[in-house]
């Protein structure tokens, strides 16, 4: 076994500091069990940042990685995640054949038998009810071309407007505010800005534990000659708070009101780039009218952040020659998410800090792939950021595709994921499948979900590589192959499109998602206009060279790349085409935006309401090419305690864990770092509430009851927090999944449910000494049985003892 | 002068808007975006009728019957199901064009009389009750495709 570094006790590996005027050095880690006979091109997909590296093969068998030294995203450093997830692919419980549920159990079955069975209930559905009665919930976790693949079988094949995914729950937001005020999605900046800026500032976003490559490359900053300044907004003092400069910490849902408060402060000192605005701009004037009352006071008032606080972060940001700010969940799940994630576009328009080295946004992604489910139209957007509103836009997918154009769902905005499951429980939506996503785990409010996967009336397709909470309630599995046995390309934040290359066979008769679409593509014998096969390819390299077509001209433009140009030895950011052979390392360095009514994405929506803004409308004020500055009020969030629930709830990630765990929970060392939840609450809180280190603490909204460990500190009064990656499938003992409390509400505009928030109770809960209180009881019994699956494929296990961290590091970071 | 038989109808159709804003709330609590929006929205009109108070305290009221009518003709009380949720949406849309038409003759009215209060209140109003009605637009063609064509 070589491991360059211990890094589950030892995340972040030791410094390489540089100042500004000197590039980011190398620093290649590599953690492999056993010598490779070959090194296979890869790209991690453990976090949205997307790491270049090599997959160690030995006999078939993955036995490690190592970074890609010269990858521009990582330089060949690996975070815990990417140093032990690739375990996951070895792991006992992969699923290997097909499942069909037959008397009441998911019982083996031939590719054949589940693909006709898929097959037949996708026609009879289609034919008795239309294709409205069809969704699609995919993933952050596919590749661009089974993404495309998909999006033209649901689009051009079926002609569903019901296609979202996961990508909802995670960045949904980062493309609607990136629109908004843009006129399209896709970052302006690149993780390159932050290896020169003066200041970086983190709105909602723990970056130490979500990205742990891009914060060595920030740590790397902090340690060397000229250290950026570190502004972080988190109500939690995260690994990334720790080493803020100045570390506001607003209570949950109140960011547009602090954002505010800081572009008054920047416009109060003078710093506004009038010239900017002028050019490049329109909308100022309603943004300074709006942000006037917002003053340190007034934010202290509605944020509970100290009006010095405030004002130290507004100096910073006057005075500041550059900025790179990164958004992520705490805005995007949380409430007015857009309209918040819009604040920060605002502030870099009023100080001219775009498009220019040093100074970018990087409206961060939860997921690696999801990017491309966006470029894709995998979820609810089109195409090549096509708008659903511009008649144009449309008839170009047609011709591209050779369909009518009427075939192509357009009618009215495409169904957001949220709504997709509402179609599922109200029973207009029959067939819905599901593609490498958890929902039983990930989604809000669990009991509701559990209950709408289990209705008779809906039919339940779910292709994954384990059997998760979810694929428990499907009623057809079909096995997927993962990262490392299939070739595919991703994009990650910063534009960049790396390869990721197929090194070993999948386990079984488990397939690729690729050739999984691609059957039943055939079988289900789409065609176009002219009766030849709508999908024109019939592997991964087909699929890219289509999807280059589609792109040809859009903002996300790759028609000069090619799969040996991304093997070359990094990725390379869109648009790459004849003008930008190499790729595009910053948008907009001319000032001039994709707003214009042809070009525009969208014509944009109401933040307070969500409402459509025409197409005429739109028309009568067209920005041409200038960026919009759109302002917003502060608005409370829509549950806040009170007498029965007076605390604070929120959520988020550990640094050992992703997306349900799914993958991460069956690398053993990251399963071992955090094996279990906990909830995480104030000194004050335990003390008022009689709660010691470890106890077992009751946590109750009004949609649930969860029962974890407790965890006393950096946190503020009032609030408690529980990571959510944790379900059932390694412990159905007790409920522990944090989404049983939260609530199903979503951003008006980016329709992005809102996970950050909730109103809850806490309680010490001692399981020898007390019965749970009338009505709790039902609930966790409620709970437990969904855990284990409506046929009890599998006995609960007694196996709730303390399952203590094997790290020496924080896990609550 | 009748400005007071429109500032009488304008009151008599916020109130309204503001019920039956409330009724489809908690009615359709299954549709967080809907009873969430609707609320929003009804707090909206609320602090427009805080708005009038003192132009009806300035140019009286005359209290209309149109309102009682309309009520009867769009808004039974909430319904069920998706299509019943449409046609809820469907007749907010229609009262709070009622609403939107009462600004603008009143605003005309206004500028005629000078009335910088009165001009600046219907503009302000005005401008939410369009976004009010681009709500309920932009919802019911959200709902229509799935309740008109798959259930």
């Amino acid at each position: 076994m070589t491991q360059t570094r211990d890094s589950i006790n030892d995340i972040w590996g030791a410094r390489t500091p540089h100042g500004a005027d000197a590039s980011w050095p190398e620093r290649v880690d590599e953690h492999i069990t056993d010598t490779p006979d070959r090194w296979v091109r890869g790209t991690c997909v453990l976090c949205s940042n997307g790491c270049g590296l090599d997959i160690g093969v030995k006999d078939g068998r993955i036995v490690g990685v190592r970074g890609l030294a010269t990858d521009v995203t990582n330089k060949g450093r690996l975070g815990p995640k990417g140093l032990h997830g690739w375990v996951a692919n070895n792991a006992e419980d992969r699923l290997t054949r097909p499942l069909i549920r037959r008397d009441g159990r998911l019982q083996e079955a031939t590719w054949d038998e589940a693909m006709e069975l898929v097959v037949r209930r996708s026609k009879e559905i289609v034919e008795q009810h239309t294709s409205g009665a069809v969704g699609f919930y995919t993933s952050g976790q596919l590749f661009l071309e089974e993404y495309y693949t998909l999006a033209v079988i649901g689009k051009a094949g079926l002609g569903t407007p019901h296609m979202d995914g996961n990508t909802r729950l995670c960045t949904a937001t980062a493309a609607a505010a990136l629109k908004e005020s843009f006129g399209s999605d896709g970052q302006p900046g690149a993780y390159e800005d932050l290896d020169v800026t003066d200041t970086i500032m983190h709105v909602g976003h723990n970056v130490a534990s979500q990205q742990t490559v891009l914060w060595m490359r920030i740590l790397d900053r902090l340690a060397g000659p000229n250290p950026p300044k570190l502004i972080v907004i988190d109500p939690r003092r995260t690994f990334t708070a720790e080493k803020a400069t100045v570390h506001l910490a607003p209570r949950v849902g109140t960011n547009v009101a602090l954002l505010n408060g800081l572009i008054r402060l920047v416009i109060e000192a003078g710093a506004v780039d009038r010239d900017f605005l002028d050019a490049h701009t329109v909308g100022y004037d309603a943004l300074k009218k709006t942000v006037e009352t917002y003053t340190p006071e007034r934010v202290e008032e509605l944020t509970g952040v100290p009006a010095r606080d405030v004002r130290a972060a507004g100096e910073i940001l006057a005075t500041t020659r550059t900025l790179v700010s990164t958004v992520l969940q705490g805005v995007y799940q949380s409430m007015q998410a857009t309209a918040a994630a819009v604040q920060v576009n605002n502030l870099h328009l009023v100080r001219g800090l775009i498009g220019k080295p040093g100074s970018g946004i990087l409206q961060m992604n939860g997921q690696p792939t999801s990017q491309n489910t966006r470029e894709t139209g995998a979820d609810g957007d089109l195409p090549g950021f096509r708008n659903w509103g511009n008649p144009d836009h449309i008839r170009q997918l047609a011709k591209l595709w050779n369909v009518p154009v009427n075939k192509i769902p357009h009618w009215s905005p495409p169904t957001h994921a949220m709504q997709i499951w509402r179609y599922c429980e109200t029973g207009s939506i029959k067939f819905l499948w599901i593609q490498a996503t958890n929902p039983a785990v990930s989604l809000p409010e669990l009991g509701r979900i559990r209950r709408i996967l289990q209705k008779e009336d809906l039919f339940v397709v779910v292709q994954d590589a384990f059997m998760t909470e979810t694929a428990r309630l499907a009623d057809v599995v079909l096995p997927a192959a993962i990262w490392g046995e299939k070739t595919g390309t991703f994009t990650n934040v910063s534009r960049t499109v790396h390869i990721s290359c197929k090194a070993v066979e999948p386990p079984g008769e488990a397939r690729s998602d690729l050739d999984i679409f691609l059957d039943y593509a055939r079988r289900m014998d789409f065609r176009d206009q002219d009766g030849s096969p709508l999908i024109r390819w019939d592997d991964a390299r087909g699929a890219f060279e289509a999807w280059k077509e589609c792109t040809r001209g859009r903002p996300c433009d790759y028609t000069g790349l090619t799969y040996e140009k991304l093997l070359a030895g990094s990725g390379i950011p869109w648009p790459v085409n004849e003008r930008h052979p190499d790729g595009t390392l910053r948008l907009y360095t001319d000032g001039v935006f994709p707003t214009g009514a042809d070009e525009a994405e969208t014509y944009g929506q109401d933040f307070d309401t969500g409402a459509s803004v025409t197409a005429e409308e739109y028309r009568a004020n067209d920005p041409k090419g200038r960026a919009l500055i759109k302002p917003a009020e502060h608005q409370e969030p829509h549950e806040v305690p009170d007498d029965a629930y007076p605390l604070w709830f929120t959520t988020g990630r550990q640094v050992y864990h992703f997306h349900t765990r799914t993958k991460t929970g069956r690398a053993r060392a990251l399963a071992e770092a955090a094996p279990d939840a906990f909830v995480q609450l104030s000194q004050e809180d335990a003390q008022r509430y009689g709660i010691e280190q470890d106890d077992w603490v009751l946590v109750e909204s009004r949609r649930g009851a969860i029962i974890e460990r407790a965890r006393i500190g950096n946190i503020e009064p009032g609030l408690v927090f529980v990571p959510w990656h944790y379900g059932s499938w390694d412990d159905p003992s007790r409920p522990r999944a944090a989404n049983e409390l939260t609530l199903t509400e979503w951003d008006p505009v980016s329709k992005q449910p809102h996970y950050k928030y909730a109103a809850v109770r806490i309680s010490r809960y001692d399981a020898k000494d007390a019965l749970p209180p009338m009505g709790l009881m039902s609930r966790t019994i409620d709970a437990a049985r969904g855990l284990i699956g409506r046929h009890g494929d599998e006995a609960a296990s007694a196996k709730s003892e303390f399952a203590r961290p094997k790290t020496t590091q924080r896990v609550d970071g | 002068m009748h400005v007071g038989n429109y500032l009488g109808l304008v009151h008599g159709s916020e109130e309204r808007l503001v019920d039956v804003l409330r009724k489809v709330a908690r009615h359709h609590r299954d549709e967080p975006d809907v009873e969430q929006t609707c609320l929003l929205l009804a707090a909206w009109s609320e602090k427009h009728l805080k708005f009038l108070r003192p132009l009806v305290e300035k140019y009286g009221e005359e209290k209309n019957p149109e309102p009682d009518d309309l009520e009867v003709a769009l808004f039974h009380g909430p319904r069920t199901g998706s299509l019943g949720l449409l046609r809820d949406l469907h007749d907010l849309w229609l009262m709070s064009n009622e609403v939107q038409l009462c600004w603008t003759v009143l605003e005309q009215a206004a500028q005629a009389l000078r009335d910088d209060d009165l001009e600046r209140v219907c503009k302000e109003c005005g401008k939410e009750t369009k976004r009010q009605t681009a709500f309920f637009l932009t919802r019911i063609k959200q709902a229509a495709p799935q309740a008109l064509v798959v259930a």
